[in-house]
Parts: structure tokens; C-alpha cells; sequence
């Protein structure tokens, strides 16, 4: 039967056409019961034993997909129209509906409603699309009711108050969401529900019962038709919101029409908005700019502060520099200079679920056990969220999920509903679940469709591989792999023969992941999404199921594995003469840790010939390094920490600073070597759809830190080049050995970090690695644990002409979204690595107090911050007791000190202080690390 | 976009993926011509009318062993959405013009018509995508309406890639997705391809695919042609009153 679906239509010329559709009705569209006799019920999903059938209406899947991923409710179906109508106004929820449909544990069924004879509805004249929507639903509600017939009840759910009444009037059984919830008996469920907007059907009543509190605190948003007419005339400003990690009452708006950041001081001018929003903004007056009073943070209405924690990598995780101390000559220009702004409604909201937990309150009594809570979100970007709970009891020590429903003006903090609990607050388990939450980290195990695409075990080398004459056999080769202890993911492996001519051929082999890993399989999309393995202090979450992981890709020693090599002739001057590049069996004749491969180079009693393949790789590698510095490679510093972890409790026993030896810098310089090779190869064959990796050179803006710290003690850096830049930090050498490490994490923590692009889209100009001083870099050697590898291991292949190029490369807005969402991962997997290390430091220091020394690294007016090289984790000390403001401590600007007024106490930048490091409980179950000096 | 839906796999019309839309077949719709036929898939409306086998109009053109055949493809003013005016032989219906008539030129037997001309009108009078294949099939209706010797009847389908399915039969929307278009024509009978065009990269394997569902589209097509015209021989039989 066909329909004609016919509307009209606005062209972008301003042009009004009709547009007619065909819209076939079907008669082959199943029920998806299983009890049915009449249908098909190969594809059916709901039990045959149910005796209700819920259907739900569209606004009960948009603000109930919480309560519905709960597996208490079953059976649900959801209707086309339904589907449709999310999917163009929520993508997220539309995304955890369709997972939801497709999960084989859940019985959710789709029904094309929009396509059955019997169920399709046409637009009544004078009808709104909003409610031909609801008589469908009831259409199709009421098709499956006689379509069933009596021994199933079908149940319409809606929130919808008039919807409701006309389906009780056409004989539907209709209930709203909280009176299903609670006829199910299940109390924890009710929590879930999220509540009514007011023209909703009111479940409860849920009036705050203080009056006062219900004055306007934010302005109200401007209705969107003005926003849009604001936006075009130029006086409101379109960006994402991003709030400063650091002090969640200052955010940022990048806005492309300005072309600057707009900066957003207080809550009140961020007006509701969340981080990650598309809000629009209107600029302040010019004489409004510069409000903020620099301190370590301290807001009226909330009372949070700084945490210690880890020592920034970069300036991606590092506070902003705005709220630092500045000098007073350049703080009336540098400031004025930044627009300030407030937001004046927002676009599109980003929120999503927040981890954290419940702030301590005294359970109440009576109110028939409903407590209202507020919920603090572990991730200070976020306000506090009120959400209403009947097992107050239960959650006051955990650390639970929450989602947000709405915030109007009239509330200090958004409304959420509970969504679940992960486990009791401080316990190791829980934290580390909750930091994988929040940086958005998949660790669930690999599905079964992703573990069938994986080779048999055990595998070994087959005929057929060795026979593929695109395959080189290098198993007679000495190939060896030196890696950190205890690395079961060996991605690469090195060999070095001398050549009769004096010359070296030496070799970087890769394990072949591409060979396992097809394109477009499960396994492929998998990994592609995850992107990057993480490495948590306690456990590793991988990128890849584990037999390849740690048996197939592998590179162990004693066994044959295929690998992908790129084989140099270089002279003993380390001048790459030739390159090649071959897939290749390789039978590694021995698995190093670096600590034996540099223990080997340094015993001179050892005259083996991997020991001197070893000292010749490392001869060549100090040449090319020396050679990479001298071309401006900058050699940046990290105080990364190592932990010692009890086998048995997984309780972290030693922490110490992790040590670099010849033997690592040996490794990645053939690493850095072989990635310029593939990068310099796979942008010849093709230019425009190459993955590669920038590193873009840091604005004046972002070392200016760095500067003010350095002029403070009388150091010049110059920082025209980065060849300049590396030189003065060559020569920042102070009275102590530590000095220089300091100035170089100082450095290292002004850059931003390196991303992944996609050629085509940026001009080569664009392409430089500031950071490697290399013109072109990309990512090769990694596979098993990196997903960009991946990729380039097939551009390569491609290059060579062994493999064909996955259609995915042709479409370059594919590319892009994937290097977009390799930037995101490789982001996460590090902030959770970090969360991983500040969560153990804490629990190491929970037991041991310690006395240790600390170097200052920057100066505030209530304090200042210090440096703990021995643990990597820096944090503030208080000169004062928090709120007393003012006191008799007085900033020196221009010399980064803190005086005490009438003495010769003075605490300097870069200066040595003694500190106490203790855990304390300020508030139950909030343990934080906090320092004094001594 | 989602042009299959992942969880019905229905496509945006209601289709399945290797679906055709509605195709019917009307011949003798203009009384003049010597053959002509309306052939129509789904919104798709074109009109085709053949003249011949007649003397060649320019002696110049005329060929001796074989029959001259010509071809004119044109778009209705009315035939978008939006009304415009279409000049006569722009780059695209030439092109069309010229796929139709070597199209067709292979499977008419010119060689039992030397020195005759025959003329293949086509205009379109609906787009909604598959102008192209909708017109071999309306000039394949006409010619045998005419009663020009054929070897087989030359029939059309397209089918397309997006959201790495198949697709058969575009229409308007899943054709502008940019994806690639394969149209095939093929001698249902002989099982021998004629025409097979494709604007786009496509990986090998996935061709094979899609075009292996173009010619299922196109047998598909014949059936139905073969239907139509058995239907009308019938009737025209009845006519004479036999």
C-alpha cells in the first residue's frame, strides 16, 4: 500500500518548494511477541510470558532513560515515531535507547508503527505534530491490544496529562510513569524517576517548603528566537562553555566571533550554563572586566578549595593562568585585554550523568522516608545537583551516579535524580570505577562478537603466512625487545647488523596488530572507539581483548610473530642512508627490561653479540639524539611517579620517582626514528588522507608563566624558537641539582599537548611537531595499545601496495571525527592515569604521615603553592586559616614572595620549604591530603 | 543520517534494502507515435515515444547496412519541485541522452532495418531519482509497442551504497547522500549487461555486491515489462475480435 508523504519546505535560497515523499505501508511488520500466533516471531523480543506490554510515549523515554536501562523494567515496546521523534532531540538518550534495543539481555522491541498498514496515522487538518504523534501512539497502543487479544495487557505509559485521559477514553490502559514505578513494588526504583516538568501530570508534591528560598536567583534565558537574532546582529557571542578545572566559578567561552576567549566570573554569570554547553553570550561593559581578586579560591555561598594533586604534564591539565598573581604594572593592561562576559541562554545543553556523592546532612524525620540531598559531583567543574532520594540512609556514604533533569531560575542548584551506586566512598575499587566514569573510559570486557573475530589459540604460524611473498622472513635476524619490567604488551622490537661496508642495518619491528585486526570488523570498531589502552596504577584497561594483547601481536622472545619493519641502512655517523619498509616474521631472540638491557651495555666484562648490538644501537642513538637537540628538540621533564603495589591487597607500599635510564632514551629515539620514517612515507602516497600527529608551537600567552616565574629569580629564557628556548633551558642551571628539572617541569606544564590530525585538513605549514623539532611525526610503533598506530599500520600497507586502503579513508570527515576521538581517549586514558596515581598517593599517605621538602612554584595571596619532586604531587599551604582574609602576610609581586609585615619571614618562588604531608578527614568519608609546613 | 534504520532496517520510505518501489507500465499513451509508453517507479514519471522505423530525415546521416537511431532525453519544467526552466541540451541530458540510445542501439536489430531512421523521445515528467534506468525501461515499452525487432528486451535498475548496505532502487534523498549510484542495464534474457555506470570509488568487493543487486533489480523489471506487454497483446488480440 503506498502513502504519499507531501509537505513544504523552506530552501536556504528562501525558497518555498513542496517536497513529496513516498511512505509505504507494509503488511509484514511483526509484533515482536513471542506468544504471538499469528506473526513472525524469528525476530520477536518480548517474553512470551509477560502479561503487561508497556509502551512508552516520547517524552517518558527523553527524561526516563535511567529508570528504563534499569533491568526491573522489561518488555517494553518502542514505537518508530517515538524513536524518531528522540533522535531529533536528543542524540545521547536516542544513542542509550538504540543500545538499549539492541542489548540481547533486554527486551525491548522496535516497532515500525510509521510503516504498518494498520497503525499508520495521517495529519488531521488542523492537527499539531505533536499530537498526530500521540494518536499514533495510541493508534498502535490500541492495535496491539486487539492484536494480542486479551491474554496481554498492553500498559501506555505517559506523563502527558490530556494524552492520558483521551487513552483511558478509547478503553487504553494508561498510567503515569511514578504510579507504574510504584505499582512494581520496588522502592530503590522510584529514585530513578525523574520528576515532572510543571504542565506534566504532578506526581508529588514538591514544593520546597522554604519560601524564602523561592526568589529569582539567575536571570531568565532569553527565548531562542531573540538569541538567534542576537547572534546575527553580533551583540551575543556562540561558543562551548568550559569552566576552569581548577575554580569552578570561572569559565571560558571560545567564541569564533570574537576570536578570543570570553571569560565568565561567578556563577550568577554563568547563569545555569554547564560545562561543555553551547550557551550564547552577551560581553560586559569594558569597565566590568577585570573583577576577579586572585586567591586561592574561596566563594561566599560554596566552601571548596584547592586539592593536591598531581604535578601537571601539560598545559591541558594545568590551572589556567588567569587567576595567578600578577604583576601590578601589567594587570590593568594584560586583563583588560580579556573579555568578560555572561551567558545569556543556552543553546544546546551537554548534560549527561555525574559521579560523586551526597553531602553530609542529618537524615530527617517523617516525610514518609523522601529526603531531599544535594549532590556533589567528584569533578569541581560541576555545581551541586538536588536530587530527591527515599534511601538516604543507603547512599550518604557511597558514591552514586546522577543525572540532571533542569534548573530554573528560581534555584540556586539543578534538580537530578539518583541514577545508581557504585560502591562505598574511599574503598579502592569504587574510587577507580568512578574515575573511569568520569573520563568516560569503557572497561567493560569485550563482547562476544568482538572475541569472535579473534584467530584461534593458540596461534601459530601458518604456511600461508610465510608463503605470502609480501611477507619478508626475518626470523634468522637478532631481533631483541627491551621494555619497562613486567611488560606483557611488547608492541616493538629492534635489531642491528654491521654491514661489510662499515655501514648498519638496523631494524624497528612492529607487531602486526592489522594483521588480526581487519577493518570494519566488531573487533575493529571496538578498538577504534576505545582507542588507547589505560594504564591505571593497579591494572590496565586494554585497547585490544587479551590473547592479542599479550600472546598474538606480542613480540616475545623464543617465538615466531609478524611484525611490520622498517629497516634503515645507516652509516656509523647515524646518516639514514636507505629506508625500507616490510611486513615480516620475526623470532625475538631475547625480551629485556631496561634495566638488563643498560645493566648489559654498562658491564664491560660482556662481549656477547647482543650485548654489542645493544652498545652499537646505543652509540647510534645518542648520535641522533644529539642531533634531534641540536635541531631544537626540546628535552621536557615530568615527575612521573612509580608505585610498588602489594600483590596481595593491591595497597600501594613504595612510591618514588621513576627513573630514566640510556638504555629508555636508547628505545625512543629509534622509536621517534621509525615514526618521521612512516610519517615522511604514508604523506607522499597520500597526501590528503594521512593521520599525523602536530605538536603546535605555544603561544607568548601560554609561557608567560614560565617568564614571570623565571624573571622573578633573575633567569633569562628566550623563547623566539624552540631551539632558543631548549638552549636557555640548557643553561638555567642553579645552586642545586634539582633546579634545572624544576625550570624544565615549569616549561613542560606551558605546552599544550600534541593532537592527532588528519592531513587533508590542515596546510603542511601546520603539520610541525614543535616539541620533536620535526617537521612531520606520526604514531607507528604502538599498535597493540594505540588505535592511531592502527591506522597508520594500513596507510602504510597501502603506501607499499600489500593491502588495499579501508573505504573509511577515502571520506575525510570520517577521518577527522576519528582523530577527533583519538585525541579525546588518549585525553581521558591520561587524566585517568593521573586520578589512578593521586588516588593511590592518597591512599599511601593515608597511613604514613611524612616530612619531606618541597619547592615553591607559585605564589598567592593566602599562601602559596609547592612542589614535592620525591612524590610528583604539588598542592597549596595555607599561610593563614581559611577566611581570614587580609592579614599580615603581604605579596611581593615583581619577586614572586610572600612577606609576614614586621618580620623577615618571606617565602620566595623556586624556594626550598620543609613540608608536613598528612591525610586528614575534614568532613566523614571526604579524606584529603593536606599540607603544613613544619 | 540513517538512511537504513539499524534497528528495523527499514529504509526512510519503508522500504527493505533490496525492495524496488512501485513500477507500472502503461503503453500507448500517445496516439501519434508510432510506439509509446508511461513507466513510472515510485514518484519517478517518464514518457517515452518512439517513431520509426521511418526514412531518414537528413540524407547525410544515413546509414546503408543498419537503421539510424536517435535519441532525446528531456526533463518536464514541472518535473521538480521547483519550477525552472530546463534549456535543451545541457551537459546532463546529452550525456543521458546518449547512455539511452547506446542503450538501446544494442539490443535493436538495425541491421533488418538499413537506411531507416528511429527516433526514441523521452521526457520525464516526476523525479524522484532513477531517471536514467525509469527511461530505458519507458523506451524499451515504446519500442516494442512500435514493434521494432529487438533481440531481448533492455531493462534498468540502480542501486546504491550508504550506511555500508546495498540499497536497490534509489530515490531522491538516498541518491543526493552522496553515496555512489550504480545503474546497470542488461539483456534480461541473455543475462548480458549493456550499460553500467558508476560515478564513485567503491572497493571492489562491495561493487560486485551492488551490482549484483542492480541486475536483480533488472530482471526483476523484465518480469514485470515482459507482463505489461503480454497483458496488451491480449487485449489488442481481443480488438481484432479474433
Amino acid at each position: 500500500m503506498l502513502q504519499s508523504k507531501s509537505f513544504v519546505k523552506k530552501t536556504k535560497q528562501g525558497r518555498v518548494v513542496k517536497v513529496v515523499r513516498e511512505h509505504y505501508l507494509r503488511d509484514d511488520i511483526y509484533c515482536g511477541a513471542l506468544s504471538c500466533k499469528v506473526c513472525d516471531t524469528s525476530a520477536a523480543r518480548l517474553t512470551s510470558s509477560a502479561s503487561t506490554i508497556l509502551i512508552v510515549d516520547t517524552n517518558v523515554v527523553l527524561h526516563q532513560i535511567d529508570l528504563l536501562e534499569n533491568p526491573a523494567i522489561d518488555d517494553v515496546v518502542v514505537l518508530s515515531v517515538v524513536l524518531e521523534e528522540v533522535r531529533n532531540k536528543n542524540l545521547s538518550v536516542y544513542n542509550r535507547v538504540k543500545a538499549l534495543c539492541t542489548n540481547s539481555l533486554r527486551k525491548f522491541f522496535v516497532f515500525s508503527n510509521e510503516h504498518h498498514r494498520d497503525t499508520y496515522v495521517k495529519e488531521m487538518v488542523g492537527e499539531s505534530p505533536n499530537d498526530r504523534n500521540d494518536r499514533a501512539i495510541r493508534v498502535a497502543a490500541r492495535w496491539y491490544q486487539s492484536h494480542l487479544g486479551g491474554s496481554t495487557q498492553v500498559l501506555l505509559i505517559t506523563n502527558d496529562r490530556e494524552n492520558k485521559r483521551k487513552a483511558i477514553e478509547e478503553g487504553l490502559s494508561a498510567e503515569t510513569v511514578e504510579s507504574y514505578v510504584k505499582s512494581l513494588g520496588q522502592p530503590n526504583l522510584l529514585d530513578l524517576v525523574s520528576l515532572p516538568t510543571s504542565e506534566d501530570v504532578g506526581m508529588e508534591e514538591v514544593e520546597d517548603l522554604r519560601p524564602s528560598k523561592r526568589k529569582v536567583i539567575y536571570n531568565e534565558h532569553k527565548p531562542m528566537s531573540e538569541i538567534t537574532s542576537g547572534l546575527l546582529r553580533g551583540i551575543y557571542h556562540q561558543g562551548k562553555l568550559r569552566v576552569n578545572r581548577y575554580n569552578p566559578f570561572e569559565a571560558y567561552v571560545g567564541s569564533e566571533s570574537i576570536g578570543d576567549e570570553i571569560v565568565i566570573h561567578g556563577r550568577a554569570n554563568m547563569n545555569r550554563a554547564f560545562d561543555g554547553d553551547i550557551v550564547a553570550v552577551e560581553l560586559l561593559p569594558q569597565d566590568q572586566w577585570h573583577e576577579e581578586k586572585s586567591s586561592i579560591i574561596a566563594d561566599d555561598e560554596d566552601d571548596e578549595e584547592e586539592d593536591v594533586h598531581l604535578v601537571p604534564s601539560s598545559a591541558d591539565d594545568a590551572p589556567r593562568n588567569t587567576n595567578l598573581v600578577q604583576p601590578a604594572a601589567a594587570s590593568t593592561a594584560s586583563t583588560s585585554s580579556r573579555p568578560a562576559g555572561r551567558v545569556v541562554g543556552i543553546i544546546k545543553r551537554n548534560w549527561h550523568s555525574y559521579c560523586g556523592s551526597l553531602e553530609p546532612m542529618p537524615m530527617p524525620a517523617g516525610n514518609g522516608g523522601i529526603a531531599h540531598a544535594l549532590f556533589v559531583s567528584k569533578d569541581r567543574r560541576f555545581p551541586k545537583i538536588r536530587i530527591q532520594t527515599r534511601q538516604l540512609e543507603n547512599l550518604l556514604d557511597k558514591r552514586i551516579v546522577v543525572a540532571v533533569d533542569s534548573w530554573d531560575c528560581l534555584s540556586r542548584y539543578p534538580s537530578g535524580h539518583y541514577v545508581r551506586t557504585i560502591g562505598k566512598i574511599g574503598d579502592r575499587d569504587t574510587e577507580s570505577e568512578v574515575l573511569l566514569i568520569e573520563n568516560d573510559i569503557n572497561s567493560r570486557p569485550f563482547s562476544a562478537q568482538v572475541l569472535a573475530c579473534l584467530p584461534h589459540l593458540p596461534w601459530t604460524l601458518s604456511s600461508e603466512v610465510l608463503a605470502n611473498p609480501n611477507r619478508q622472513d626475518l626470523r634468522h635476524l637478532r631481533v631483541f625487545s627491551v621494555d619497562p619490567p613486567g611488560c606483557k604488551d611488547i608492541d616493538d622490537a629492534l635489531h642491528c647488523t654491521s654491514l661489510p661496508n662499515g655501514n648498519f642495518e638496523v631494524g624497528v619491528h612492529i607487531a602486526d596488530v592489522t594483521n588480526f585486526v581487519l577493518p570494519g570488523t566488531p573487533l575493529d570498531e571496538e578498538a577504534s572507539q576505545r582507542g588507547t589502552s589505560v594504564y591505571l596504577v593497579e591494572r590496565r584497561i586494554d585497547m585490544l581483548p587479551k590473547p592479542l594483547t599479550e600472546d598474538i601481536c606480542s613480540l616475545r622472545s623464543d617465538v615466531e610473530r609478524l611484525a611490520f619493519s622498517v629497516i634503515w641502512e645507516m652509516t656509523s655517523e647515524a646518516e639514514i642512508i636507505s629506508t625500507r619498509y616490510t611486513k615480516s616474521v620475526i623470532k625475538s631472540c631475547a625480551a629485556l627490561s631496561y634495566v638488563e638491557a643498560q645493566a648489559r651495555m654498562d658491564d664491560s666484562r660482556l662481549m656477547d653479540s647482543l650485548t654489542t648490538d645493544l652498545r652499537n644501537l646505543n652509540s647510534l642513538a645518542k648520535v641522533m639524539r644529539h642531533r634531534r637537540i641540536e635541531r631544537g628538540a626540546l628535552t621536557l621533564a615530568s615527575a612521573e611517579v612509580k608505585f610498588q603495589i602489594d600483590t596481595e591487597t593491591h595497597d600501594p607500599l613504595d612510591i618514588g620517582m621513576y627513573q630514566i635510564r640510556e638504555a629508555n632514551q636508547m628505545i625512543e629515539e629509534f622509536m621517534l626514528a621509525a615514526n618521521v620514517s612512516v610519517a615522511e612515507k604514508i604523506l607522499k602516497h597520500f597526501p590528503l588522507c594521512s593521520l599525523l600527529r602536530r605538536h603546535p608551537t605555544p603561544t607568548k600567552e601560554m609561557l608567560e608563566p614560565l617568564l614571570r616565574t623565571a624573571a622573578a629569580i633573575g633567569l633569562d629564557l628566550d623563547i623566539s624558537s624552540s631551539k632558543a628556548l631548549a638552549d636557555s633551558l640548557d643553561h638555567a642551571v642553579g645552586d642545586d641539582p634539582y633546579f634545572n628539572k624544576l625550570i624544565r617541569i615549569l616549561a613542560t606544564r606551558c605546552m599544550t599537548q600534541a593532537v592527532y590530525f588528519c592531513s587533508g585538513d590542515l596546510s603542511p605549514s601546520e603539520y610541525h611537531h614543535y616539541g620533536l623539532a620535526a617537521p612531520l611525526y606520526t604514531h607507528f610503533t604502538s599498535p597493540i595499545r594505540r588505535y592511531a598506530d592502527v591506522i597508520v599500520h594500513r596507510l602504510l600497507a597501502a603506501a607499499l601496495g600489500i593491502a588495499k586502503l579501508p573505504p573509511i579513508f577515502m571520506d575525510g570527515l570520517q577521518l577527522t571525527s576519528i582523530a577527533d576521538n583519538l585525541n579525546y581517549r588518549h585525553r581521558n586514558a591520561q587524566m585517568a592515569s593521573r586520578a589512578s596515581v593521586e588516588l593511590h598517593t592518597l591512599i599511601y599517605f593515608r597511613k604514613r604521615p611524612t616530612d619531606t621538602e618541597a619547592r615553591i612554584v607559585k605564589i598567592k595571596s593566602n599562601g602559596f603553592i609547592v612542589f614535592i619532586p620525591k612524590f610528583g604531587i604539588e598542592g597549596p599551604v595555607y599561610l593563614m586559616p581559611r577566611g581570614d582574609k587580609g592579614g599580615d602576610w603581604v605579596v611581593d609581586e615583581v619577586h614572586q614572595k610572600v612577606m609576614r609585615t614586621g618580620t623577615n619571614i618571606s617565602y620566595g618562588i623556586l624556594q626550598t620549604v620543609r613540608i608536613h604531608m598528612e591525610v586528614v578527614e575534614p568532613q566523614p568519608n571526604r579524606p584529603k591530603l593536606e599540607l603544613t609546613l613544619t | 543520517m540513517e538512511y537504513v534504520n539499524p534497528l528495523t532496517g527499514f529504509r526512510l520510505d519503508g522500504r527493505r534494502p533490496n525492495e524496488m518501489r512501485q513500477i507500472r507500465g502503461e503503453i500507448g499513451v500517445v496516439a501519434k507515435a508510432d510506439g509509446s509508453a508511461l513507466f513510472e517507479m515510485g514518484n519517478t514519471k517518464v514518457i517515452a515515444a518512439v517513431y520509426g522505423p521511418r526514412e531518414v530525415q537528413n540524407k547525410g546521416q544515413q546509414i546503408n547496412n543498419r537503421a539510424l537511431v536517435r535519441c532525446e532525453y528531456s526533463m518536464a519544467n514541472f518535473s521538480t519541485g521547483d519550477r525552472r526552466r530546463r534549456p535543451k541540451g545541457d551537459r546532463r541530458s546529452t550525456e543521458i541522452s546518449l547512455v539511452i540510445r547506446q542503450t538501446m542501439e544494442a539490443c535493436i536489430l538495425t541491421h533488418l532495418l538499413p537506411h531507416s531512421q528511429i527516433d526514441i523521445f523521452v521526457q520525464v515528467l516526476q523525479a524522484d531519482g532513477g531517471t536514467r534506468s525509469a527511461c530505458i525501461n519507458a523506451a524499451t515499452l515504446a519500442l516494442a509497442d512500435a514493434g521494432i525487432p529487438m533481440r531481448d528486451i533492455v531493462t534498468s535498475c540502480s542501486a546504491g551504497y550508504l550506511c555500508s548496505t546495498p540499497l536497490l532502487d534509489l530515490n531522491y534523498i538516498e541518491d543526493s547522500a552522496g553515496g555512489p549510484d550504480v545503474t546497470v542495464g542488461m539483456l534480461a534474457k541473455m543475462d548480458k549487461v549493456t550499460l553500467l555506470q558508476m560515478d564513485a570509488k567503491l572497493p571492489m568487493d562491495i561493487f560486485e555486491n551492488v551490482m549484483q543487486l542492480a541486475i536483480e533489480g533488472c530482471k526483476a523489471v523484465a518480469h514485470y515489462i515482459r507482463e505489461v506487454l503480454l497483458e496488451h497483446t491480449k487485449q489488442l488480440e481481443c480488438h481484432r475480435g479474433a
